[in-house]
Protein backbone atom coordinates (compact mmCIF):
# COMPACT_ATOMS: atom_id res chain seq x y z
CA UNK A 1 0.00 0.00 0.00
CA UNK A 2 1.22 3.68 -1.18
CA UNK A 3 2.07 5.54 2.03
CA UNK A 4 -0.99 8.44 2.36
CA UNK A 5 0.71 11.18 3.33
CA UNK A 6 4.60 11.80 2.70
CA UNK A 7 6.59 15.16 3.73
CA UNK A 8 10.04 15.38 2.93
CA UNK A 9 12.02 18.63 3.09
CA UNK A 10 9.35 21.16 3.86
CA UNK A 11 10.59 24.62 4.25
CA UNK A 12 8.20 27.26 4.83
CA UNK A 13 8.90 31.09 5.32
CA UNK A 14 7.48 34.28 5.66
CA UNK A 15 9.26 36.92 4.63
CA UNK A 16 12.61 36.88 6.38
CA UNK A 17 11.05 34.33 8.99
CA UNK A 18 11.57 30.72 8.21
CA UNK A 19 8.86 29.06 10.55
CA UNK A 20 9.48 25.55 8.89
CA UNK A 21 13.21 25.10 8.07
CA UNK A 22 13.04 21.12 6.97
CA UNK A 23 10.53 18.97 8.35
CA UNK A 24 10.14 15.19 6.53
CA UNK A 25 7.93 12.48 8.03
CA UNK A 26 5.39 9.96 6.97
CA UNK A 27 1.79 8.89 8.23
CA UNK A 28 0.90 5.42 7.93
CA UNK A 29 -2.02 4.07 5.89
CA UNK A 30 -5.23 4.35 8.72
CA UNK A 31 -3.07 5.70 11.05
CA UNK A 32 -3.59 9.49 13.03
CA UNK A 33 -0.46 11.08 13.45
CA UNK A 34 -0.25 13.73 15.96
CA UNK A 35 1.98 17.21 16.33
CA UNK A 36 2.32 18.48 19.63
CA UNK A 37 4.58 21.71 20.63
CA UNK A 38 4.82 24.78 21.72
CA UNK A 39 2.33 27.54 20.40
CA UNK A 40 3.92 29.18 17.26
CA UNK A 41 6.20 25.81 16.65
CA UNK A 42 4.25 25.82 13.15
CA UNK A 43 1.83 22.83 13.41
CA UNK A 44 -0.79 24.61 11.77
CA UNK A 45 1.90 25.75 8.66
CA UNK A 46 2.19 21.92 8.38
CA UNK A 47 -1.35 21.56 7.91
CA UNK A 48 -1.74 25.01 5.80
CA UNK A 49 1.17 23.75 3.60
CA UNK A 50 -0.57 20.16 3.45
CA UNK A 51 -3.81 21.62 2.24
CA UNK A 52 -2.41 23.84 0.01
CA UNK A 53 -3.80 26.65 1.52
CA UNK A 54 -0.29 28.11 1.91
CA UNK A 55 1.20 27.52 -1.32
CA UNK A 56 4.81 29.18 -1.19
CA UNK A 57 6.18 26.52 0.32
CA UNK A 58 9.37 24.04 -1.03
CA UNK A 59 9.58 20.31 -0.73
CA UNK A 60 7.59 17.69 -1.56
CA UNK A 61 4.52 16.84 0.17
CA UNK A 62 2.44 13.89 -1.48
CA UNK A 63 -0.89 11.95 -1.46
CA UNK A 64 -1.22 8.33 -1.89
CA UNK A 65 2.44 8.54 -3.65
CA UNK A 66 1.07 11.93 -6.06
CA UNK A 67 2.57 15.45 -5.08
CA UNK A 68 -0.37 17.64 -3.87
CA UNK A 69 1.54 20.41 -6.45
CA UNK A 70 0.26 18.01 -9.43
CA UNK A 71 -2.75 17.38 -8.17
CA UNK A 72 -5.66 19.45 -9.83
CA UNK A 73 -7.50 21.47 -7.41
CA UNK A 74 -10.63 18.78 -7.59
CA UNK A 75 -8.51 16.09 -7.59
CA UNK A 76 -7.16 17.45 -4.31
CA UNK A 77 -10.03 18.62 -2.05
CA UNK A 78 -11.38 14.95 -2.68
CA UNK A 79 -8.30 13.39 -1.02
CA UNK A 80 -7.78 16.08 1.53
CA UNK A 81 -10.05 17.42 4.03
CA UNK A 82 -9.93 19.75 6.79
CA UNK A 83 -10.77 20.13 10.46
CA UNK A 84 -10.67 23.79 11.38
CA UNK A 85 -9.72 25.05 15.72
CA UNK A 86 -12.97 26.97 15.62
CA UNK A 87 -16.10 26.09 15.20
CA UNK A 88 -17.96 29.57 15.64
CA UNK A 89 -15.34 30.43 12.50
CA UNK A 90 -15.49 27.58 10.13
CA UNK A 91 -19.32 28.04 9.34
CA UNK A 92 -20.10 30.56 7.40
CA UNK A 93 -22.72 32.40 9.83
CA UNK A 94 -25.12 33.16 6.97
CA UNK A 95 -25.24 29.75 5.46
CA UNK A 96 -28.09 27.09 6.54
CA UNK A 97 -26.20 23.88 7.68
CA UNK A 98 -27.90 22.62 4.46
CA UNK A 99 -26.25 25.01 2.56
CA UNK A 100 -22.86 24.59 4.05
CA UNK A 101 -23.22 20.53 3.08
CA UNK A 102 -24.49 20.57 -0.31
CA UNK A 103 -21.50 23.10 -1.28
CA UNK A 104 -19.12 20.50 -1.83
CA UNK A 105 -21.49 18.29 -3.55
CA UNK A 106 -22.52 20.76 -5.76
CA UNK A 107 -18.99 21.51 -6.80
CA UNK A 108 -18.09 18.24 -7.37
CA UNK A 109 -21.20 17.11 -8.79
CA UNK A 110 -21.59 14.04 -6.58
CA UNK A 111 -25.48 14.17 -7.53
CA UNK A 112 -28.16 13.01 -4.97
CA UNK A 113 -27.76 15.99 -2.91
CA UNK A 114 -30.65 15.18 -0.60
CA UNK A 115 -29.31 11.70 0.02
CA UNK A 116 -26.01 12.31 0.67
CA UNK A 117 -26.98 14.65 3.44
CA UNK A 118 -29.10 12.96 5.41
CA UNK A 119 -25.97 10.14 5.04
CA UNK A 120 -23.70 12.57 6.27
CA UNK A 121 -25.79 13.72 9.40
CA UNK A 122 -26.52 10.45 10.40
CA UNK A 123 -22.72 9.34 10.17
CA UNK A 124 -22.13 13.11 12.48
CA UNK A 125 -25.07 11.67 15.04
CA UNK A 126 -26.70 14.85 14.64
CA UNK A 127 -30.76 14.99 14.05
CA UNK A 128 -31.49 15.15 9.82
CA UNK A 129 -33.83 17.90 10.97
CA UNK A 130 -30.84 20.46 11.88
CA UNK A 131 -30.35 20.48 8.13
CA UNK A 132 -32.40 23.84 8.24
CA UNK A 133 -30.54 25.26 11.03
CA UNK A 134 -28.04 28.27 10.92
CA UNK A 135 -24.91 27.96 13.12
CA UNK A 136 -26.13 30.28 15.48
CA UNK A 137 -29.03 28.10 16.45
CA UNK A 138 -26.64 25.27 17.27
CA UNK A 139 -24.13 24.70 20.26
CA UNK A 140 -20.13 24.43 19.90
CA UNK A 141 -20.06 20.78 19.66
CA UNK A 142 -23.10 20.10 16.80
CA UNK A 143 -21.00 23.03 15.40
CA UNK A 144 -18.19 21.06 15.03
CA UNK A 145 -19.99 17.87 13.70
CA UNK A 146 -21.33 20.03 11.16
CA UNK A 147 -17.99 21.03 10.30
CA UNK A 148 -16.48 17.17 10.31
CA UNK A 149 -19.67 16.26 8.26
CA UNK A 150 -18.33 18.79 5.54
CA UNK A 151 -15.21 17.52 5.45
CA UNK A 152 -16.27 13.97 5.11
CA UNK A 153 -19.31 14.42 2.90
CA UNK A 154 -16.28 14.51 0.13
CA UNK A 155 -15.05 11.42 1.04
CA UNK A 156 -11.28 12.11 1.64
CA UNK A 157 -8.73 10.01 2.46
CA UNK A 158 -6.42 12.28 4.79
CA UNK A 159 -8.46 14.53 7.27
CA UNK A 160 -6.48 17.37 8.31
CA UNK A 161 -7.45 18.26 12.05
CA UNK A 162 -6.44 21.60 14.02
CA UNK A 163 -6.68 20.56 16.94
CA UNK A 164 -10.29 20.31 16.88
CA UNK A 165 -11.95 20.05 20.25
CA UNK A 166 -9.60 22.96 21.74
CA UNK A 167 -12.52 25.47 21.52
CA UNK A 168 -15.14 22.46 23.27
CA UNK A 169 -15.89 21.84 26.97
CA UNK A 170 -14.32 19.28 28.55
CA UNK A 171 -17.50 16.62 27.82
CA UNK A 172 -18.25 17.80 24.53
CA UNK A 173 -14.61 16.95 23.57
CA UNK A 174 -14.78 13.56 24.57
CA UNK A 175 -17.82 13.10 22.61
CA UNK A 176 -16.49 14.82 19.29
CA UNK A 177 -13.23 12.61 19.58
CA UNK A 178 -15.33 9.45 20.08
CA UNK A 179 -17.12 10.39 16.89
CA UNK A 180 -13.62 10.80 15.22
CA UNK A 181 -12.17 7.18 16.09
CA UNK A 182 -15.80 5.62 15.31
CA UNK A 183 -16.16 7.82 11.68
CA UNK A 184 -12.14 6.67 11.53
CA UNK A 185 -12.67 2.87 12.30
CA UNK A 186 -16.13 3.29 9.82
CA UNK A 187 -14.32 5.10 7.00
CA UNK A 188 -10.84 4.12 7.21
CA UNK A 189 -9.46 7.50 6.62
CA UNK A 190 -5.93 8.86 7.88
CA UNK A 191 -5.66 11.67 10.11
CA UNK A 192 -3.03 14.28 10.72
CA UNK A 193 -4.21 16.04 14.06
CA UNK A 194 -2.47 18.58 15.64
CA UNK A 195 -3.02 19.27 19.26
CA UNK A 196 -1.91 20.77 22.55
CA UNK A 197 -2.99 18.36 24.79
CA UNK A 198 -1.25 15.06 25.47
CA UNK A 199 -3.94 13.12 26.51
CA UNK A 200 -6.30 13.67 23.62
CA UNK A 201 -3.30 12.37 21.72
CA UNK A 202 -2.71 9.82 23.78
CA UNK A 203 -6.73 8.74 23.16
CA UNK A 204 -6.32 9.45 19.52
CA UNK A 205 -3.10 9.08 18.06
CA UNK A 206 -1.12 5.65 16.77
CA UNK A 207 2.20 8.20 16.69
CA UNK A 208 2.77 11.85 17.42
CA UNK A 209 5.79 13.94 16.51
CA UNK A 210 6.82 16.53 19.37
CA UNK A 211 7.75 20.47 18.09
CA UNK A 212 9.70 22.80 18.59
CA UNK A 213 10.50 25.96 16.41
CA UNK A 214 9.68 24.63 13.05
CA UNK A 215 11.40 21.18 13.89
CA UNK A 216 10.10 17.94 14.70
CA UNK A 217 12.47 17.30 17.82
CA UNK A 218 11.31 13.45 18.17
CA UNK A 219 8.67 10.75 16.69
CA UNK A 220 7.07 8.94 19.19
CA UNK A 221 4.29 6.02 19.37
CA UNK A 222 1.81 6.08 21.46
CA UNK A 223 3.44 3.90 24.04
CA UNK A 224 5.76 6.41 25.02
CA UNK A 225 3.74 8.97 26.60
CA UNK A 226 3.45 7.01 30.29
CA UNK A 227 6.62 5.78 30.91
CA UNK A 228 8.19 9.04 29.34
CA UNK A 229 10.50 7.49 26.94
CA UNK A 230 11.43 10.09 25.30
CA UNK A 231 15.11 10.80 24.46
CA UNK A 232 15.24 14.25 23.13
CA UNK A 233 15.12 16.86 26.37
CA UNK A 234 12.36 19.37 24.92
CA UNK A 235 10.05 15.97 24.62
CA UNK A 236 10.52 14.49 27.64
CA UNK A 237 10.45 18.20 29.10
CA UNK A 238 6.93 18.69 27.52
CA UNK A 239 5.21 15.39 28.44
CA UNK A 240 6.59 15.28 31.91
CA UNK A 241 5.39 18.82 32.44
CA UNK A 242 1.59 17.35 30.91
CA UNK A 243 1.79 14.28 33.15
CA UNK A 244 2.15 16.42 36.24
CA UNK A 245 -0.48 18.47 35.26
CA UNK A 246 -3.08 15.93 34.60
CA UNK A 247 -1.45 14.41 38.29
CA UNK A 248 -2.56 17.85 39.46
CA UNK A 249 -6.05 17.97 38.33
CA UNK B 1 -23.72 5.99 19.99
CA UNK B 2 -27.00 6.61 19.54
CA UNK B 3 -28.51 6.36 16.04
CA UNK B 4 -31.35 9.09 15.08
CA UNK B 5 -33.45 6.92 13.30
CA UNK B 6 -33.60 8.28 9.45
CA UNK B 7 -37.20 7.98 8.70
CA UNK B 8 -37.42 11.39 10.13
CA UNK B 9 -35.13 13.05 7.78
CA UNK B 10 -37.81 11.60 5.12
CA UNK B 11 -40.55 14.38 6.40
CA UNK B 12 -41.79 16.57 3.77
CA UNK B 13 -40.05 19.51 2.30
CA UNK B 14 -41.13 22.78 4.03
CA UNK B 15 -42.09 24.91 0.81
CA UNK B 16 -39.27 27.33 -0.28
CA UNK B 17 -41.14 30.61 -1.01
CA UNK B 18 -42.22 31.47 2.47
CA UNK B 19 -38.80 30.26 3.77
CA UNK B 20 -37.41 32.84 1.79
CA UNK B 21 -39.42 35.40 2.98
CA UNK B 22 -39.19 35.02 6.38
CA UNK B 23 -36.65 36.89 6.93
CA UNK B 24 -37.94 40.15 4.92
CA UNK B 25 -40.91 39.72 7.01
CA UNK B 26 -39.01 39.80 9.95
CA UNK B 27 -36.97 42.51 8.96
CA UNK B 28 -40.18 45.20 8.05
CA UNK B 29 -41.33 43.63 11.20
CA UNK B 30 -38.47 45.19 13.17
CA UNK B 31 -38.75 48.18 11.69
CA UNK B 32 -42.26 48.88 12.09
CA UNK B 33 -41.23 48.73 15.59
CA UNK B 34 -39.46 51.80 15.87
CA UNK B 35 -40.74 54.93 15.43
CA UNK B 36 -38.66 56.36 13.64
CA UNK B 37 -37.96 53.67 10.98
CA UNK B 38 -41.59 53.23 10.94
CA UNK B 39 -41.86 56.64 9.76
CA UNK B 40 -38.98 56.01 6.71
CA UNK B 41 -41.55 52.83 5.88
CA UNK B 42 -44.55 55.14 5.68
CA UNK B 43 -43.07 57.76 3.58
CA UNK B 44 -41.52 54.85 1.56
CA UNK B 45 -44.99 53.35 1.29
CA UNK B 46 -46.72 56.78 0.51
CA UNK B 47 -44.11 57.63 -2.46
CA UNK B 48 -44.58 53.83 -3.75
CA UNK B 49 -48.51 54.26 -3.40
CA UNK B 50 -48.15 57.54 -5.13
CA UNK B 51 -46.04 57.00 -7.97
CA UNK B 52 -48.69 53.82 -8.86
CA UNK B 53 -51.38 55.71 -8.01
CA UNK B 54 -50.24 59.62 -9.03
CA UNK B 55 -52.59 59.24 -12.29
CA UNK B 56 -55.14 58.25 -10.48
CA UNK B 57 -55.35 60.54 -7.52
CA UNK B 58 -54.34 63.62 -9.58
CA UNK B 59 -57.01 65.74 -9.97
CA UNK B 60 -55.57 67.75 -12.83
CA UNK B 61 -53.42 66.80 -15.75
CA UNK B 62 -49.74 67.87 -14.41
CA UNK B 63 -48.81 69.21 -18.19
CA UNK B 64 -52.53 71.19 -18.76
CA UNK B 65 -51.60 74.95 -18.53
CA UNK B 66 -54.38 77.27 -17.95
CA UNK B 67 -52.95 80.87 -18.40
CA UNK B 68 -56.29 82.28 -16.73
CA UNK B 69 -55.52 80.78 -13.16
CA UNK B 70 -51.18 81.24 -12.64
CA UNK B 71 -49.97 81.39 -9.69
CA UNK B 72 -52.64 80.99 -7.49
CA UNK B 73 -52.72 80.11 -3.72
CA UNK B 74 -53.40 77.50 -2.18
CA UNK B 75 -57.42 76.82 -2.67
CA UNK B 76 -60.12 74.22 -2.51
CA UNK B 77 -59.94 74.00 -6.46
CA UNK B 78 -55.92 73.93 -5.40
CA UNK B 79 -54.95 72.39 -2.66
CA UNK B 80 -51.54 73.09 -3.57
CA UNK B 81 -51.71 76.11 -5.25
CA UNK B 82 -50.50 76.48 -9.20
CA UNK B 83 -47.35 77.33 -10.82
CA UNK B 84 -46.42 80.00 -13.25
CA UNK B 85 -48.26 78.66 -15.91
CA UNK B 86 -51.48 77.44 -14.28
CA UNK B 87 -50.41 73.84 -13.63
CA UNK B 88 -51.94 72.27 -10.32
CA UNK B 89 -48.77 71.63 -8.09
CA UNK B 90 -50.65 68.79 -6.49
CA UNK B 91 -51.10 66.99 -10.00
CA UNK B 92 -47.38 67.60 -11.00
CA UNK B 93 -45.93 66.34 -7.06
CA UNK B 94 -47.92 63.08 -7.81
CA UNK B 95 -46.95 62.55 -11.32
CA UNK B 96 -42.98 63.69 -9.93
CA UNK B 97 -43.26 60.56 -7.25
CA UNK B 98 -42.94 58.13 -10.18
CA UNK B 99 -40.16 59.90 -11.19
CA UNK B 100 -37.87 60.25 -8.21
CA UNK B 101 -38.84 56.50 -7.53
CA UNK B 102 -37.25 55.89 -11.23
CA UNK B 103 -34.20 57.75 -9.83
CA UNK B 104 -34.09 55.55 -6.75
CA UNK B 105 -34.58 52.12 -8.27
CA UNK B 106 -32.14 52.98 -11.52
CA UNK B 107 -29.69 54.17 -9.62
CA UNK B 108 -29.50 51.42 -7.07
CA UNK B 109 -29.74 48.50 -9.53
CA UNK B 110 -26.54 50.20 -11.08
CA UNK B 111 -24.42 51.10 -8.05
CA UNK B 112 -25.51 48.49 -6.31
CA UNK B 113 -23.92 45.29 -8.04
CA UNK B 114 -21.21 47.63 -9.64
CA UNK B 115 -19.90 48.50 -5.90
CA UNK B 116 -20.49 45.08 -4.74
CA UNK B 117 -18.60 43.23 -7.68
CA UNK B 118 -15.47 45.78 -7.78
CA UNK B 119 -14.67 46.32 -3.85
CA UNK B 120 -15.45 41.98 -3.21
CA UNK B 121 -13.18 41.58 -5.63
CA UNK B 122 -10.42 43.87 -5.35
CA UNK B 123 -10.62 43.14 -1.13
CA UNK B 124 -10.51 38.81 -2.22
CA UNK B 125 -7.60 39.26 -4.41
CA UNK B 126 -5.60 41.79 -3.27
CA UNK B 127 -2.43 42.78 -4.19
CA UNK B 128 -2.28 44.41 -7.82
CA UNK B 129 -5.86 43.62 -8.48
CA UNK B 130 -6.76 46.04 -5.67
CA UNK B 131 -4.65 48.15 -6.68
CA UNK B 132 -5.97 48.94 -9.87
CA UNK B 133 -9.68 49.04 -8.92
CA UNK B 134 -8.90 51.01 -5.66
CA UNK B 135 -6.90 53.53 -7.72
CA UNK B 136 -9.66 53.98 -9.80
CA UNK B 137 -12.26 54.00 -7.34
CA UNK B 138 -10.31 57.20 -5.62
CA UNK B 139 -9.89 58.91 -9.11
CA UNK B 140 -13.70 58.53 -9.25
CA UNK B 141 -13.99 59.48 -5.02
CA UNK B 142 -11.68 62.40 -5.69
CA UNK B 143 -13.97 64.26 -7.34
CA UNK B 144 -17.34 65.87 -5.53
CA UNK B 145 -19.89 63.82 -6.71
CA UNK B 146 -22.41 67.31 -7.93
CA UNK B 147 -19.16 68.26 -9.67
CA UNK B 148 -18.51 65.43 -11.36
CA UNK B 149 -22.66 64.49 -12.38
CA UNK B 150 -22.69 67.88 -13.60
CA UNK B 151 -19.80 67.17 -16.16
CA UNK B 152 -21.04 64.02 -17.04
CA UNK B 153 -24.47 65.32 -18.28
CA UNK B 154 -22.63 68.35 -19.50
CA UNK B 155 -20.84 65.99 -22.23
CA UNK B 156 -23.76 63.90 -22.59
CA UNK B 157 -26.33 66.20 -22.57
CA UNK B 158 -29.27 67.23 -20.04
CA UNK B 159 -31.84 64.48 -19.73
CA UNK B 160 -33.19 62.40 -17.04
CA UNK B 161 -31.85 59.32 -18.39
CA UNK B 162 -28.17 61.16 -18.11
CA UNK B 163 -28.65 62.42 -14.87
CA UNK B 164 -28.97 58.86 -13.80
CA UNK B 165 -26.52 57.50 -15.19
CA UNK B 166 -24.07 60.30 -14.02
CA UNK B 167 -25.33 59.92 -10.56
CA UNK B 168 -24.77 56.22 -10.75
CA UNK B 169 -21.01 56.93 -11.91
CA UNK B 170 -20.04 59.21 -9.21
CA UNK B 171 -22.69 56.91 -6.27
CA UNK B 172 -20.96 53.45 -6.85
CA UNK B 173 -17.32 54.43 -5.31
CA UNK B 174 -18.27 54.30 -1.59
CA UNK B 175 -19.98 51.27 -2.30
CA UNK B 176 -16.92 49.62 -3.76
CA UNK B 177 -14.73 51.09 -0.58
CA UNK B 178 -17.02 49.75 1.81
CA UNK B 179 -17.69 46.47 0.16
CA UNK B 180 -13.75 46.17 0.31
CA UNK B 181 -13.11 46.88 3.62
CA UNK B 182 -15.59 44.01 5.02
CA UNK B 183 -14.27 41.90 2.68
CA UNK B 184 -10.67 42.27 4.15
CA UNK B 185 -12.36 41.56 7.73
CA UNK B 186 -13.01 38.62 6.51
CA UNK B 187 -11.18 36.99 4.04
CA UNK B 188 -8.86 34.66 6.09
CA UNK B 189 -11.77 33.43 8.18
CA UNK B 190 -11.83 29.90 8.72
CA UNK B 191 -14.62 29.66 6.19
CA UNK B 192 -13.45 31.01 3.47
CA UNK B 193 -10.04 28.92 3.61
CA UNK B 194 -13.27 25.65 3.80
CA UNK B 195 -14.65 26.94 0.58
CA UNK B 196 -11.44 27.18 -1.08
CA UNK B 197 -10.67 23.47 0.90
CA UNK B 198 -13.82 22.76 -1.05
CA UNK B 199 -12.89 23.46 -4.27
CA UNK B 200 -14.85 26.49 -4.82
CA UNK B 201 -13.56 28.69 -7.75
CA UNK B 202 -12.93 32.62 -6.56
CA UNK B 203 -16.83 33.24 -8.65
CA UNK B 204 -18.39 30.95 -6.28
CA UNK B 205 -16.44 31.95 -3.11
CA UNK B 206 -17.33 35.59 -3.64
CA UNK B 207 -20.97 35.24 -4.57
CA UNK B 208 -22.01 32.52 -1.94
CA UNK B 209 -19.72 33.33 0.83
CA UNK B 210 -18.49 36.86 0.47
CA UNK B 211 -21.53 38.47 -0.95
CA UNK B 212 -23.79 37.60 1.50
CA UNK B 213 -21.47 39.21 4.23
CA UNK B 214 -21.11 42.24 2.59
CA UNK B 215 -24.60 43.08 2.16
CA UNK B 216 -26.35 44.19 4.78
CA UNK B 217 -23.76 46.95 5.34
CA UNK B 218 -23.97 47.44 1.66
CA UNK B 219 -27.87 48.19 1.66
CA UNK B 220 -27.48 49.93 4.65
CA UNK B 221 -25.24 52.39 2.72
CA UNK B 222 -27.03 52.71 -0.18
CA UNK B 223 -30.61 53.16 1.87
CA UNK B 224 -28.56 56.25 3.43
CA UNK B 225 -26.95 57.06 -0.28
CA UNK B 226 -30.57 57.51 -1.33
CA UNK B 227 -30.84 60.88 0.70
CA UNK B 228 -28.37 62.25 -1.18
CA UNK B 229 -29.42 60.70 -4.73
CA UNK B 230 -32.41 62.53 -4.52
CA UNK B 231 -30.55 66.05 -3.55
CA UNK B 232 -28.60 65.57 -6.22
CA UNK B 233 -31.27 64.52 -9.03
CA UNK B 234 -33.08 67.35 -7.12
CA UNK B 235 -30.04 69.51 -7.48
CA UNK B 236 -29.45 68.54 -11.33
CA UNK B 237 -32.64 69.10 -11.89
CA UNK B 238 -32.71 72.56 -10.25
CA UNK B 239 -29.78 73.49 -12.56
CA UNK B 240 -31.66 72.77 -15.58
CA UNK B 241 -28.97 69.68 -16.27
CA UNK B 242 -31.65 66.60 -15.04
CA UNK B 243 -35.36 66.48 -16.03
CA UNK B 244 -36.25 69.11 -18.85
CA UNK B 245 -39.47 71.01 -18.61
CA UNK B 246 -42.29 70.54 -18.89
CA UNK B 247 -41.60 66.89 -16.73
CA UNK B 248 -42.63 67.63 -12.81
CA UNK B 249 -39.50 66.85 -11.56
CA UNK B 250 -39.21 68.05 -7.49
CA UNK B 251 -35.93 69.88 -8.50
CA UNK B 252 -36.84 71.26 -11.65
CA UNK B 253 -40.27 72.34 -10.16
CA UNK B 254 -38.42 74.32 -7.68
CA UNK B 255 -35.55 75.99 -9.92
CA UNK B 256 -38.75 77.44 -12.11
CA UNK B 257 -40.07 78.24 -8.85
CA UNK B 258 -37.84 79.87 -7.63
CA UNK B 259 -37.99 83.25 -9.80
CA UNK B 260 -41.87 83.40 -8.01
CA UNK B 261 -40.57 82.49 -4.64
CA UNK B 262 -40.90 85.84 -2.94
CA UNK B 263 -44.67 86.36 -3.87
CA UNK B 264 -45.89 82.70 -4.11
CA UNK B 265 -44.58 80.56 -1.71
CA UNK B 266 -46.09 77.41 -2.15
CA UNK B 267 -44.30 76.83 -5.38
CA UNK B 268 -41.22 75.99 -3.80
CA UNK B 269 -42.05 74.84 -0.31
CA UNK B 270 -44.51 71.99 -1.70
CA UNK B 271 -42.01 70.40 -3.59
CA UNK B 272 -39.17 71.23 -0.94
CA UNK B 273 -41.33 69.65 1.38
CA UNK B 274 -41.43 66.34 -0.81
CA UNK B 275 -37.59 66.15 -0.86
CA UNK B 276 -36.92 66.91 2.28
CA UNK B 277 -39.42 64.16 3.86
CA UNK B 278 -38.20 61.36 0.93
CA UNK B 279 -34.43 61.84 1.58
CA UNK B 280 -35.65 61.95 5.52
CA UNK B 281 -37.42 58.73 5.56
CA UNK B 282 -34.24 56.99 3.14
CA UNK B 283 -31.61 58.41 6.36
CA UNK B 284 -34.51 57.09 9.10
CA UNK B 285 -34.84 53.55 7.04
CA UNK B 286 -30.93 53.52 6.76
CA UNK B 287 -30.46 53.64 10.39
CA UNK B 288 -33.73 51.43 11.04
CA UNK B 289 -31.96 48.56 8.74
CA UNK B 290 -28.48 49.06 10.78
CA UNK B 291 -30.11 47.50 13.55
CA UNK B 292 -32.35 45.57 11.81
CA UNK B 293 -30.29 43.70 9.34
CA UNK B 294 -28.26 41.61 12.02
CA UNK B 295 -28.15 37.52 10.90
CA UNK B 296 -30.19 36.91 14.62
CA UNK B 297 -32.85 38.83 13.36
CA UNK B 298 -32.91 38.23 9.91
CA UNK B 299 -32.83 34.16 10.30
CA UNK B 300 -35.01 34.41 13.23
CA UNK B 301 -38.32 32.35 12.25
N1 LIG C 1 0.80 34.82 7.80
C1 LIG C 1 1.88 34.82 8.61
N2 LIG C 1 2.83 35.76 8.48
C2 LIG C 1 3.92 35.77 9.27
N3 LIG C 1 4.16 34.88 10.23
C3 LIG C 1 3.26 33.89 10.42
C4 LIG C 1 2.06 33.82 9.63
N4 LIG C 1 1.35 32.75 10.03
C5 LIG C 1 2.06 32.20 11.03
N5 LIG C 1 3.20 32.87 11.27
C6 LIG C 1 4.23 32.53 12.26
O1 LIG C 1 4.55 31.20 12.05
C7 LIG C 1 4.83 30.56 13.29
C8 LIG C 1 4.07 29.25 13.37
O2 LIG C 1 2.69 29.50 13.38
P1 LIG C 1 1.63 28.34 13.56
O3 LIG C 1 0.29 28.95 13.43
O4 LIG C 1 1.98 27.25 12.61
O5 LIG C 1 1.91 27.89 15.06
P2 LIG C 1 1.20 26.71 15.87
O6 LIG C 1 2.25 25.72 16.15
O7 LIG C 1 -0.01 26.25 15.14
O8 LIG C 1 0.80 27.47 17.18
P3 LIG C 1 -0.54 27.27 18.06
O9 LIG C 1 -0.32 26.03 18.81
O10 LIG C 1 -0.53 28.47 18.95
O11 LIG C 1 -1.70 27.22 17.13
C9 LIG C 1 4.43 31.53 14.38
O12 LIG C 1 5.61 32.04 14.95
C10 LIG C 1 3.69 32.62 13.66
O13 LIG C 1 3.99 33.85 14.23
MG1 LIG D 1 -2.20 26.50 15.47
Amino acid sequence: MTTPLAIENLSMRFGAVTVLPDVSFEVAPGECFGLVGESGSGKSTILLCVSMLLSGWEGRIAIGGRAVRDMSLMERCRSLQMVFQDPYGSLHPRQSVRAALSEPVRIHRLGDVDARLEQVMTDVGLPVSFLDRYPHQLSGGQRQRVAIARALILEPSILLLDEPTSALDVSVQAEILNLLQRLRAEKGFTCLMVSHDLAVVDYMCDRFAVMQHGEITEILPRSAILPNAATHPYARQLIDASIAYENAM
Amino acid sequence: MTMIPTETGHAPARPRLPRALVPLANILGFLWRSPTSAFGLIVLGLLIAMALLGPVLAPYDPYAQDLQATLQAPSAAHWFGTDELGRDILSRLLFGAAITLRIIFLVTIVVGPIGMAVGTVAGYFGGRVDTVLMRVTDIFLSFPSLILSLAFVAALGPSLNNAIIAISLTAWPPIARLARAETLTFRKADYISAARLQGASPARIIWKSIVPMCLPSVVIRLTLNMATVILTAAGLGFLGLGAQPPMPEWGAMIATGRRYMIDSWWLVTFPGIAILLVSLAFNLLGDGLRDALDPKQMNRR
